[in-house]
């Protein structure tokens, strides 16, 4: 169908617990979403076919928009008056996702190449299979039998390079014969984007046990990184192999009119679309029960990652492992003793769909979701590094600027706008709580903009963007970003309850002016639009434009207001326990994060 | 009309039950369609390949990579012995020859002139599946498996450990709310599946898998307790593969009652042989651990379906989450607009009617459908 024609737009989105699904329609020149509908998914017993789910979400937005878009169970298509849609597209992350074993010769460079293919694509990648990872042989066998991947992403070498330690990568997966996870009969697809010299070995090797599949390496040389075509490849498989094997799916495939992409690669493209298009450094969230997913763009590089078991439900005790009880109960803002905790948030981890009823547990959850944002970002920046190994010249003017490959090129100060997704963060009583756990966690420098997805719906729009950019972006602005305001982060530690800087806000037509402290928070609210704002920071503080450098211009405000973050970065909590309450309470009171009166 | 579903356990008497009896990998069926087994009949087996060793023969003997078939006295696929030649160099003039030894009994994987490296392989594992329960083979899966079909009660924990296990249910409390001591763990109990009503400790779970107890069903315990058996932290519920003392739980974790109806359908088969299984996965492809005790009884009730899962006014349901956690009642109205909770969330809500006339507002997550019969 022609874009102009494109009216109607319905998007499914089948995540492991619920299959959301939105309409979009063309209205008064611009397209905009009008309804959501959702329910559960449906790819386990008993029901065993995903178009169930999906026609129990499509009928929940017949019931709200009072449109008809079924036909049985056929989709109306094209749209006429108040029937039918014109495109129909979805996304799926239901039965794990899509599950890779990587593996490059050199586990820190085309090992890591190979992990950021595959996350790129939207998979888990569960583990990296390299030369030089100090496993022996046949622990590298045992794993690949246990792990039964759904597809292996070979790399290794650049072109021209090493040509046995590729070869000895395909002959230990030869050896280990692992089986799809899903479906026992057929050949699990391997792609292999290592050193071209190598491709007729590989062959030799590996043709008959398995899907070969050869595409461009992924590491040509070590200073060029070529992952698109290995990317692709990887969407073409997951539809072909590893969707066809899922239940139902086969026939979700042909209802939609473009390819089902995996839920984070779809993310991913709507990320990379707003940096491209708003020319801004951009870092996205998205929290799930059982996932954390980072995207970043910084000087248009993309980087994805995926913290496997940092979740809000179906994971949330490994957040409590990985962090510390004692990490978590610092941002709880009353005493609890520590096998109450732990037993409450284990309840929620056998009991995933639960909802906080109590002001106290949902205190719990959003304290535990900041330390799972916390623990995906700092993994996000150790992996969104520079190509590693890539020879470098010197001048002497580089003398005094010895940066090493491999740095993580997530600069905090360049970073223009945090995007946060997911449930605890979406659906949060109140806004403040949201902007309030993106800044604890993610702890932005200088100044950047702070905004969350209304209601979780980049997936649908990213598959939308590959096809319909403009519908994309109208929707994304208009409907799925909520603006949330600004964060001002002076750099650093200073010494308690001393002047950091002074404000003048100007906020339609009035002044708001004030003196921020060592230790503090403050909340000034402002609405959506351009405000006018000087900030003077003291002689030795940085607002990142060097210590003591005055901003003056405008900057953001949004449904929450700018917040001037004074508590230094790190944020250092009081060591007793009823001063650490209270602290923490004085900042929940500034910045209207709970209603006071419970 | 869409529906709205709550998440249910089943605790059921009387019912059929199917179970997937499945080789990780192809293998051999040993039974029939229509046979009759016992949960311990060994119904299908296979081999998984063994562990691999891998020798560097380009390495040991001196030579390039491409010229070691030369030098191979054995061929892919080959079975070898420990201390048998398998390959050899031609030496200078013949003589000074070097020559590599297999280390292990096994069979020859690959031999690659690429990489110079031979890869041997242990003897194959033996991997034997059984019934699980009793009852009779309903379906052949091709060299993959059986369906083994079965009549009696069916009762689904909330999370457990430890993998299959069976044994005679034995009772160890007098009321779910009873706890037990670790006195009360005696010898007499050893391969017997205990009931222990509200909660344990550590002491005791320790207590009862030192003298051979197969299984404890409890409803509630610490999760600072299965930290300490498993011996690390549980972070997701994924569980199953434990080589310990199953322990289900029926309620979750702290100091719970169990449930009534649980109570009494086990009390019902105390002295019974029953089939537990700890494994649980709260992800995609949910499973959650059970009790399955056959019936002599022919007669079973009717089967669920999806339509069981949805909430109405008169359902009964159990609250599962804070403050009500645990508690029964019937669902007397189901307002459709979103009501604010003391969270301020806004949520879809169901009004309780508890045993004691009381009434509450509920969130419809946090409900869950009692799937009795």
């Amino acid at each position: 169908m022609d874009k102009k024609d494109i009216k109607v737009i319905l998007a499914t989105d089948c995540g492991s617990t619920t299959t959301k699904a939105i309409l979009i329609e063309y209205i008064e020149g611009e397209y905009r979403l009008t309804y959501r509908g959702e329910a559960p998914t449906t790819v386990e017993a008993p029901f065993e076919d995903v178009t169930r789910g999906v026609l129990n979400a499509i009928i929940e937005l017949e019931e709200l928009s009072k449109k008809s878009i079924l036909d049985g169970e056929k989709i109306i298509s094209p749209s006429l008056d108040n029937r039918g849609v014109d495109v129909y597209i979805s996304t799926s992350s239901a039965g794990g996702g899509l599950q890779m074993m990587v593996s490059g010769v050199v586990r820190n460079m085309t090992g890591e190449s190979a992990q950021r293919a595959a996350l790129g694509a939207g998979a888990i990648v569960m583990d990296i299979l390299a030369s030089n990872d100090k496993r022996l042989y046949h622990e590298k066998v045992k794993r690949i039998r246990e792990l039964r991947p759904d597809m292996v992403l070979l790399s290794g070498g650049i072109d021209g390079g090493t040509v046995s330690h590729v070869v000895e990568l395909a002959e230990i997966i030869k050896t280990a014969n692992p089986k799809p996870r899903l479906g026992m009969n057929y050949k699990l697809p391997i792609i292999y984007a290592g050193n071209n010299k190598a491709q007729d070995s590989i062959k030799d090797t590996l043709d008959d046990s398995t899907d070969l599949i050869m595409v461009p390496n992924i590491r040509p040389t070590l200073e060029k990184e070529n992952l698109k075509p290995s990317r692709d490849k990887i969407h073409d498989l997951f539809m072909e192999h590893v969707m066809a094997q899922a239940p139902g799916y086969n026939k979700l495939m042909k209802w939609t009119d473009h390819p089902i992409m995996p839920t984070p690669g779809a993310v991913g493209e709507m990320i990379k679309k707003i940096s491209e298009v708003e020319n801004i450094s951009v870092v996205g969230v998205d929290i799930g029960g059982a996932t954390t997913d980072v995207f970043s763009v910084f000087d248009g590089e993309f980087n994805r990652t995926v913290s496997a078991n940092l979740g809000m439900s179906y994971s949330i005790c490994n957040v409590l492992s990985e962090a510390g009880v004692s990490n978590v109960s610092r941002w709880v803002p009353f005493e609890i003793d520590s096998s109450n905790l732990t037993n409450r948030i284990a309840n929620k981890m056998i009991r995933p769909t639960t909802i906080p009823q109590t002001l106290e547990d949902l205190k719990i959850e959003q304290a535990l979701a900041r330390e799972a944002l916390r623990l995906s970002f700092i993994q996000h920046k150790e992996f969104a590094v520079s190509l590693k190994g890539v020879q470098q010249e010197r001048t002497i003017s580089d003398t005094f600027d010895q940066k090493m490959t491999g740095e993580t090129i997530v600069d905090m100060l360049k970073l223009d706008l945090i995007v946060g997704s997911g449930g605890v963060l979406s659906h949060a009583p109140r806004r403040s709580q949201a902007m309030r756990m993106l800044i604890d966690s993610f702890l932005p420098q200088g100044i950047t903009q702070i905004a969350v997805d209304s209601i979780f719906m980049m997936p649908q729009l990213g598959v939308l963007s590959t096809f319909h950019e403009k519908a994309a972006i109208e929707v994304f602005h208009k409907d799925c970003l909520v603006k949330l305001g600004t964060c001002l982060a002076p750099i650093g530690q200073y010494s308690k309850g001393k002047d950091l800087l002074t404000y003048s806000f100007n906020i339609d037509n009035k002044i708001h002016e004030g003196t921020l402290k060592f230790g503090e928070i403050i909340l000034i609210k402002a609405s959506l639009g351009m405000h006018s704002c000087k900030i003077i920071p003291e002689r030795n503080v940085d607002l990142g434009f060097g210590k003591g450098q005055i901003f003056e211009g405008d900057i953001n405000g949004g449904e929450v207001g700018i917040v001037l973050d004074g508590r230094g970065r790190e944020i250092k909590f009081l060591n007793d326990d009823s001063s650490r309450i209270n602290q923490i309470l004085e900042w929940s009171k500034n910045t209207l994060e709970y209603n006071e009166s419970t | 009309m869409s529906k709205s579903y709550t998440p249910g356990l089943k605790v059921l008497k009387h019912t059929k039950v199917v179970k997937d009896r499945l080789l990780p990998l192809k293998g051999e069926v040993h039974v029939n369609l229509d046979d009759p087994v016992e949960s311990n009949t060994i119904v299908a087996s296979t081999e998984i390949p063994g562990n691999v060793h891998m020798l560097n023969i380009a390495n040991e003997l001196n030579v390039d990579a491409n010229q070691i078939l030369d030098c191979m006295f054995v061929n892919e696929e080959d079975h070898v012995s420990k201390g048998q030649v398998i390959a050899q160099n031609k030496g200078i003039f013949g003589l000074f020859k070097s020559e590599v030894k297999s280390p292990i009994d096994g069979q020859i994987m690959n031999i690659s002139k690429i990489t110079g490296q031979v890869v041997i392989a242990e003897k194959p594992l033996p991997v034997n599946v059984d019934a699980y329960i009793p009852g009779t083979v309903t379906n052949i899966y091709n060299k993959e498996g059986i369906s083994v079909n079965s009549l009696g009660t069916f009762i689904q924990g909330i999370i457990g450990i430890g993998s299959e296990k069976k044994g005679i249910i034995k009772f160890l409390v007098k009321s779910p709310s009873d706890k037990i001591n670790v006195s009360m763990i005696d010898d007499s109990l050893k391969n017997n599946i205990i009931i222990c009503g509200s909660y344990i400790d550590y002491d005791v779970y320790e207590k009862a898998k030192k003298i051979g107890v197969k299984g404890i069903v409890c409803g509630g315990v610490d999760y600072n307790t299965v930290s300490k058996i498993l011996g690390y932290s549980l972070g997701v519920a994924i569980t199953g593969t434990e080589n310990t003392t199953t322990l289900i739980l029926t309620e979750g974790f702290g100091e719970i009652y169990m449930a009534e109806r649980t109570f009494n359908l086990l009390k019902d088969n105390e002295n019974k042989m029953a089939s537990i299984n700890g494994a649980t996965q709260i992800r995609a492809g949910v499973l959650r651990p059970e009790i399955f005790i056959a019936s002599d009884n022919e007669s079973h009730s009717q089967d669920f379906s999806e339509d069981d899962l949805i909430i109405s006014e008169g359902s009964i349901v159990r609250v599962i989450r804070e403050p009500h956690f645990g508690r029964l009642g019937k669902i007397v109205n189901l307002p459709y607009e979103l009501v604010e909770m003391k969270s301020e969330t806004k949520v879809r809500v169901a009004e309780i009617e508890f045993d004691d006339n009381s009434k509450e507002i509920i969130p419809r997550a946090n409900l869950e459908v009692i799937l009795s019969n």
